[in-house]
């Protein structure tokens, strides 16, 4: 018998149809991967199974949790359910967990909660489901609060508080997408294990196909609030008929069209830079300590090429594209761009306007008060000039956007646009260079596609030069001539991208070459 | 909106009110006529006359004008030195700049208001330039707290680093991108202010230190009238609600002005 079956689920929200005519089941100990790209529909399935369904939202159909309809339930009994049969991991870990609370109390207050338990021996049961999520007791005892653990350890704090009472289902929405790879790798295999030994059946949310196709038994891909196709994991890419599925697939190895490296002429060449923090004083006297974010870093990117830069959260490397930026003060070394080098004055002002950069982010990139034409125009600030109608037109227009679009806010836009216009701010003032700081990384995998195929048009148009700064090492791989792997402050690996990738000859690299989810396993 | 409405009535009718006193009002406010004194509301007089005779809605409105001006110039005070300090204390977060202003802040909290005033209206005798003055200067923290707390979070987003990559300097950022987005907070601010320093202006004006006669001002007229409260209690109530029912009405526009400049709210459709 299943364990989660859903029936012809229906949703409307103010009348607004969300979810249409869902039907999936999950057995015991199966992991059900659950994909689709941001608004499908796919956390408000996991909502509705929960009851967790916003005001004024009308649901249709059945929903049966181990048997039991959960349409019906009242409120209270769905209480009880809520923790016990069901547990639900959420994406952002640093969030999900509150900081006032040790993780022994978070993980205790669970079991507590539904076991009626004593205090110490709710704690007792605490230390060992969180050993269950290979927190041992040594190295992690109780009293550890959030904010002393990683990201990855965080998740598993998580983790532990959704297994604790050995629920029957467990709904894991996007739970890997805030980890860099090699933790990611681990979160799954640990969410596996879980599963196997509890026979507990798993409802895997996700964007990323790659995560999902080498973990799950089955599949099914959502699209505007309907699953529009269902397979077996590992078959479905040579099982699938649907186009969109087919489009995902396709989008999500996209390979855009580039013309091969440039000249030999280095165009930014970094020099033994070194960046460093001051750490908060320990005592009122003492001298307080630097952490050295960046150590002794030195590469060229030439003319025309583009340069990747990999290496997981904390490495440095935002620390190292601020410093090229000449936003952060370098301890050491020294920074060129054209030969003339950056000197952190006024002066750069004319050298400057051969470099922009876009940032990840497509929400916060924007002064929510000014309108597009005024956003993208602020480069110009570097040329002394405002800029001409015409140069804005022409600016929307290269990245796919009508001319009409300057009079808009930028709330009016979806996530891809923004970074389309984000692109075009970056363009307008005709830089060589443009910095890509995890520019695509908060995309869905067609957005993401077109926004690739929009760089490599535009690189090949204006003959611009990427430096491609990203933790997503598939999509480096696949635009990038060459790659630098930076771990703790360091370049551990430089190299043509696809020997690098295909003979890592670094540790490090390989470590992380081998975290990376491939499709083509499945 | 209905909040937004009705704080804009209020706020109008009390401006309005000021505004006529200029040009027209019922009787002249300085004109005594002791015969016809403590007058209950008729319809010759809507809000009955005072314990000299005066027609209490001539100097209700009158009285308007006093309010207006202390709590304008001093909110302009507060405005015109605490934002830009505030800015400048977000730009150069963690330096010294950061901490003498802060701290030179954390001073003039330090004092309650109306002792300062009444420290001022000792040495330089009482008057509404003084009670201006004295509100006024508390106002400068308040403004400097506000916008310096909102203004590091705004340093924090990514625009921010583009118009570092543009070249901007501190002063043009915090011009351009930090001050219209922080905006809001300082219109909702500055209307609490507003209503605060009309009832800073009542207080010091009951004991004294205000306005003196014969310009009137509501504070002094709920003070005038204590004593008579049991015979005539409408020569209290009219002052009163006048100052509740503009506060009242600031409050309520300012809450509603923040919704409303703010783009992304005013989309989504009150």
């Amino acid at each position: 018998m299943s364990v989660l079956q859903i029936e012809n689920l229906s949703l409307a929200i103010h009348g607004a149809r969300i979810l249409r005519h869902i039907s999936l089941s999950i057995g015991p100990g199966e992991i059900h991967g659950l994909i689709g790209e941001s608004g499908s529909g796919k956390s408000m399935t996991a909502l509705a199974v929960m009851q967790l369904l916003p005001e004024g939202a009308e649901a249709s159909g059945a929903v049966s949790l181990a048997g039991q309809s959960v349409v019906t339930l009242r409120d209270a009994d769905m209480c009880t359910l809520r923790g016990a049969t069901v547990g639900m991991v959420f994406q952002e870990p640093m969030t999900a967990l509150n900081p006032l609370l040790n993780i022994g109390q978070q993980v205790a207050e669970v079991i507590a909660l539904h076991d009626n338990l004593s205090r110490s021996k709710a704690f007792v049961r605490a230390a060992e489901v969180l050993e269950r999520c290979e927190l041992p007791r040594d190295q992690f005892p109780l009293t550890r609060y959030p904010h002393e653990l990683s990201g990855g350890q965080r998740q598993r704090v998580v983790i532990a508080m959704a297994i604790a009472m050995k629920p029957k289902l467990l709904i894991a929405d996007e739970p890997t997408t805030a980890l860099d790879v090699t933790t990611q790798a681990e979160i799954l295999k640990l969410i596996k294990r879980l599963a196997d030994e509890d026979e507990m059946a798993v409802l895997l949310i996700t964007h990323d196909l790659a995560v999902v196709t080498g973990l799950a038994d089955d599949i099914s891909i959502m699209r505007n609030g309907e699953i529009v196709e269902q397979g077996k994991g590992a078959m479905l890419h040579r099982t699938m008929t649907h186009p969109y599925t087919k489009a995902l697939f396709s989008a999500s190895g996209h390979q855009p069209e580039r013309a091969q490296a440039g000249q030999d002429r280095a165009l930014l060449s970094v020099e033994n830079v070194t960046c460093s923090y001051a750490l908060p004083r320990k005592t009122l006297l003492q001298v307080p300590e630097r952490f050295i974010a960046v150590n002794d870093v030195s590469f060229e990117l030439h003319q025309g090429e583009s340069l990747g830069l990999v290496g997981e959260s904390g490495c440095g490397k935002s620390t190292l594209t601020r410093a090229i930026l000449g936003l952060e003060p370098l301890q050491s070394g020294t920074v060129r761009l054209d030969g003339a080098e950056m000197t952190g004055t006024a002066d750069d002002l004319a050298l400057r306007r051969k470099m922009q950069v876009v940032f990840q982010d497509p929400y916060s990139s924007f002064n929510p008060r000014h309108k597009v034409d005024r956003l993208i125009a602020e480069p110009f600030h570097l040329l002394g000039r405002t800029a001409r109608m015409d140069e804005i037109d022409e600016a929307l227009v290269s990245v796919g956007l009508s001319p009409t679009d300057k009079e808009k806010y930028i709330h009016e836009f979806s996530g891809g646009q923004r970074q389309r216009i984000a692109i075009a701010r970056a363009l307008i003032i005709r830089p060589e260079l443009i910095i890509l700081d995890e520019a695509v990384t908060a995309l869905d995998v067609s957005i993401r596609a077109q926004i690739l195929d929009l760089l490599a048009d535009l690189s090949e148009q204006f003959s611009l030069s990427y430096l491609f700064i990203s933790h997503d090492l598939s999509v480096v791989r696949r635009v990038t001539d060459r790659v630098l792997v930076m771990r703790a402050g360091r370049i551990v690996e430089t190299g043509e991208t696809e020997q690098v990738f295909t003979n890592p000859q670094n540790p490090y690299t390989r470590k992380l070459i081998a975290a990376v989810p491939q499709l083509s396993d499945a | 909106m209905r909040n937004l409405i009705l704080g804009f009535a209020l706020t109008a009718l009390f401006l309005i009110g000021a505004a006529l006193s200029f040009l027209w009002t019922p009787y002249d406010h300085t004109v005594l006529e002791v015969t016809n004194k403590l007058k209950p509301p008729t319809l010759a007089h809507p809000f009955g006359t005072d314990q000299l005779g005066r027609d209490i809605l001539s100097m209700i409105m009158v009285g308007a004008r006093t309010s207006i001006a202390v709590a304008i110039v001093a909110v302009g005070i507060g405005i015109g030195l605490g934002v830009p300090l505030g800015l400048a204390a977000a730009a150069s977060r963690g330096s010294w700049i950061d901490e003498v202003i802060m701290r030179g802040n954390d001073l003039i909290f330090a004092f309650p208001s109306l002792l300062i005033a009444i420290m001022i209206t000792a040495v330089f005798g009482p008057s509404a330039v003084n009670a201006i003055i004295a509100i006024g200067i508390f106002n400068i923290p308040v403004f400097a707290r506000v916008t310096r707390g909102a203004a590091l979070s705004i340093w924090q987003q990514d625009y921010i680093l583009a118009a570092r990559v543009a070249g901007k300097g501190t002063m043009r950022i915090s011009v351009e991108h930090i001050l219209p987005n922080i905006a809001n907070l300082l219109i909702v601010q500055g209307t609490i202010q507003f209503s605060l320093g009309i009832l800073a202006e009542a207080a010091l004006s009951y004991v004294g230190l205000g306005a003196q006669p014969p310009v009137p001002s509501w504070g002094r007229m709920l003070a005038d009238s204590q004593t008579l409260f049991m015979i005539a209690p409408h020569i209290t109530l009219f002052p009163g609600c006048a100052i509740v029912l503009t506060v009242l009405g600031l409050n309520l526009a300012g809450d509603g002005l923040r919704d409303l400049l703010d783009p992304r709210i005013r989309r989504a459709g009150l």
